[in-house]
């Protein structure tokens, strides 16, 4: 799942001083600062009790593997829903309307449950510390380290700019001090993700995902009484906004020009269902760390299905209130291009101004804990993957190869430093460059997508070459990147790229991460037919075929996770048939 | 380990009463808009996490083995 970054585009270096001097939209009393500080002070407690748990590299990194299906699969999730998923998609719901809903359903469910069923047995049984970990194993050092320093990197970008929103928002909706901001929540998460480890990630992880549910689900259920329900809610849409289609996910795909996305079906079903979703549910170590914890290879199956249920759920708290800022709003949201204009609101508002409009003294105090929480649940996701990949995928492998587990443990809390610091780094960075964020939404498909390709190809072909997986990888990133720059380098190129001159961004991402994927996969096929292949005893437990699969047919037909696989399958077909 | 629910259960019952007690302090508020008047949010959630946050709290006691 990819956000729509471009919401914050223009929160660089022009409109920042604007932003400082803009007026807040809210103010807390002493019961909401009340509740915000017994969170800070909650999480830190929570990482010194932890940090007797974190003792060895394997606990540190790992959780130990010793994590509940429950525990697990909060934590997957709630590792995705940071700040810029919460802000970001509810602002780009009043802009697109419930076509964003996609993120979460086509471009979410079916990779979870590939995940849940065909590869997480694969990574679980090569015991693994992480992905790159598997490439090692499957293709050896090139593909390894090609993955691991392109997802370092893409990790502390997404943590800083995750800071730097977070810090912006709370001075546009609170007024507080942006450095403030980024300090304070940066060194919070910082402290507790060093005592504790992934451990402690996790737990707070959890906290934060009640939190994040039972701040934000005030809004759809006060703005649903307000509108009289879902079909009030639509004929208001249609009031605020005739002739525009904001309530449908399927019916104006038909054409580029039919929905406020400028996007065909087959970019939401191939570029966002197959290309971006499998390349970031599969494989981006941010969100595979939190089930790999898991005590067991059962747990972490059922713990990403228990993930993909509360995911198929997240609209209700993410896309529902944009479209109820679409409804009930007595003013219409601008774009970020017109944030310099007095007495407006924009895109990226419409939670916020949810907040503001249901949320009386306690509940705002809840709801703000709820935003904080996200954006700190996503840094400590991005800062645990940075301290693990940075410690046993680069440092160990090309730095230093023999040391004691006591070093490597040592090491991977100063990295969870180090990452915060370079992080804020790169929050400072973004307030500099105001274009930084729409490369860095680039810098995802660049990384991520191709990865997918290498990862599912060397799991169920044995054939795949050592060779063919770094070429392949390294290729569908060029592709990537070259697209993109073919586009910015000449606009018109779009009709190309995305087959539509109407493409809007989002749309534009979408079908590059297709052109990545196939290039990817193209390129390793090719490879693999002119080089020499592993011989097969070296890949047992890598490849399917010849791996012995762990079979869960003597458990109970509700305790197996392919049967709640099956569930949430049909769940996930019936809300797009709902809303089709 | 202490499990995870015993920490949630307490901190979503703090939550639970300050914002109870918000809500009965000043059941209504000028943030909030005609919108919301009448429907007393804060107590029903402030009650609503009281609950489920005890319940929790105390299931998940921690408890040392004899």
């Amino acid at each position: 799942m990819i956000p729509d970054w471009s919401f914050l585009s223009l929160w660089g270096k022009s409109s920042c001083a604007a932003l400082i001097a803009a007026p807040r939209l809210m103010s807390l009393s002493p019961i909401d600062l009340t509740i915000i500080v017994i969170y800070f002070v909650f999480v830190l407690g929570l990482g010194f009790y932890l940090r007797k748990f974190a003792k060895t590299g394997e606990d540190f990194f790992s959780a130990g593997h010793g994590m509940t299906a429950w525990i697990a699969g909060l934590s997957f999730i709630s590792a995705n829903l940071g700040s810029l998923e919460m802000m970001g998609y509810a602002a780009a719901t009043y802009q697109y309307g419930i076509l964003i809903a996609h993120a979460y359903w086509i471009g979410a469910i079916p990779a979870i449950l590939f995940l849940s069923l065909v590869m997480l047995p694969f990574y679980y049984i090569c015991k693994t510390h992480s992905v790159p970990g598997y490439l090692q194993l499957r293709y050896g050092e090139g593909a390894r380290s090609l993955s691991a320093i392109s997802f370092a990197v893409m990790t502390i970008l997404m943590s800083g700019i995750n800071m730097y929103s977070m810090a912006v928002i709370m001075k546009v909706i609170l007024g507080w001090n942006i450095h403030f901001s980024i300090w304070v929540s940066s060194l919070t998460v910082a402290i507790y993700v060093m005592a504790g480890g992934l451990l402690s990630a996790i737990y707070t992880e959890v906290l934060q995902f009640l939190l994040i549910w039972l701040g934000v689900l005030v809004i759809p259920i006060a703005g649903l009484a307000e509108t009289g329900g879902w079909s009030g809610l639509v004929r208001r849409i249609s009031e605020n906004f005739p002739g525009q289609d904001f309530t449908h996910m399927w019916s104006n795909l038909g054409s580029f020009t039919a929905n406020p996305m400028g996007v065909h079906w087959t970019g939401i079903v191939f570029g966002w269902g197959l290309a971006i979703s499998f390349g970031y549910w599969t494989t981006d170590f941010l969100v595979v760390q939190r089930v790999m914890a898991a005590k067991d290879l059962r747990s972490a199956q059922m713990g990403t299905i228990i993930g993909s249920f509360f995911k198929m759920m997240v609209p209700l708290i993410v896309i529902l209130p944009g479209l109820l800022a679409l409804g009930v709003l007595p003013f219409k949201l601008v774009p970020e291009t017109m944030v310099n204009t007095p007495g407006v609101h924009t895109y990226n508002e419409a939670l916020p101004l949810m907040l503001a409009r249901y949320c009386g003294p306690g509940l705002l105090g809840l709801g703000v804990t709820a935003l904080i929480a996200g954006f700190m649940s996503g840094m400590a996701g991005n800062v645990s993957a940075f301290a693990t990949v940075w410690t046993y995928d680069i440092y160990k492998p090309l730095l230093r190869k023999q040391a004691s587990d006591a070093h490597y443990l040592s090491m991977g809390r100063w990295c969870s430093l180090l990452g915060v610091i370079v992080s804020i780094g790169t929050a400072y960075l973004v307030m500099n460059f105001s274009s930084i964020i729409v490369y860095a939404q680039a810098v995802f498909v660049f990384f991520i997508v191709p990865m997918f390709g290498t990862v599912v190809l060397g799991m169920m072909w044995k054939r795949t070459t050592p060779s063919a997986g770094f070429w392949g990888l390294l290729a569908g990133i060029l592709v990537s990147f070259l697209l993109w720059l073919w586009v910015k380098l000449d606009p018109p190129a779009l009709r190309y790229v995305a087959f539509s001159s109407d493409a809007k961004d989002m749309a534009e991402n979408l079908y590059r991460a297709m052109w990545s994927l196939l290039a990817n996969v193209l390129v390793t096929v090719v490879v693999t037919l002119f080089t020499k292949p592993k011989p097969e005893e070296e890949l047992q437990g890598l490849v399917y075929g010849l791996t012995t699969l762990p079979s869960m047919d003597e458990l109970p037909i509700f305790k197996r996770p392919a049967v709640w696989a099956g569930a949430v399958a049909i769940g996930f077909v019936v809300l797009n048939i709902l809303f089709w | 380990m202490i499990p995870i629910w015993f920490f949630a259960g307490w901190l979503l019952a703090v939550y639970g009463a300050l914002i109870l007690v918000a809500g009965l302090w000043a059941p209504t508020s000028d943030t909030q808009g005609v919108a919301m008047q009448g429907m007393h949010l804060q107590i029903w959630w402030g009650i609503g996490l009281l609950a489920l946050g005890l319940v929790y709290g105390i299931c998940f006691w921690p408890r040392h083995p004899k």
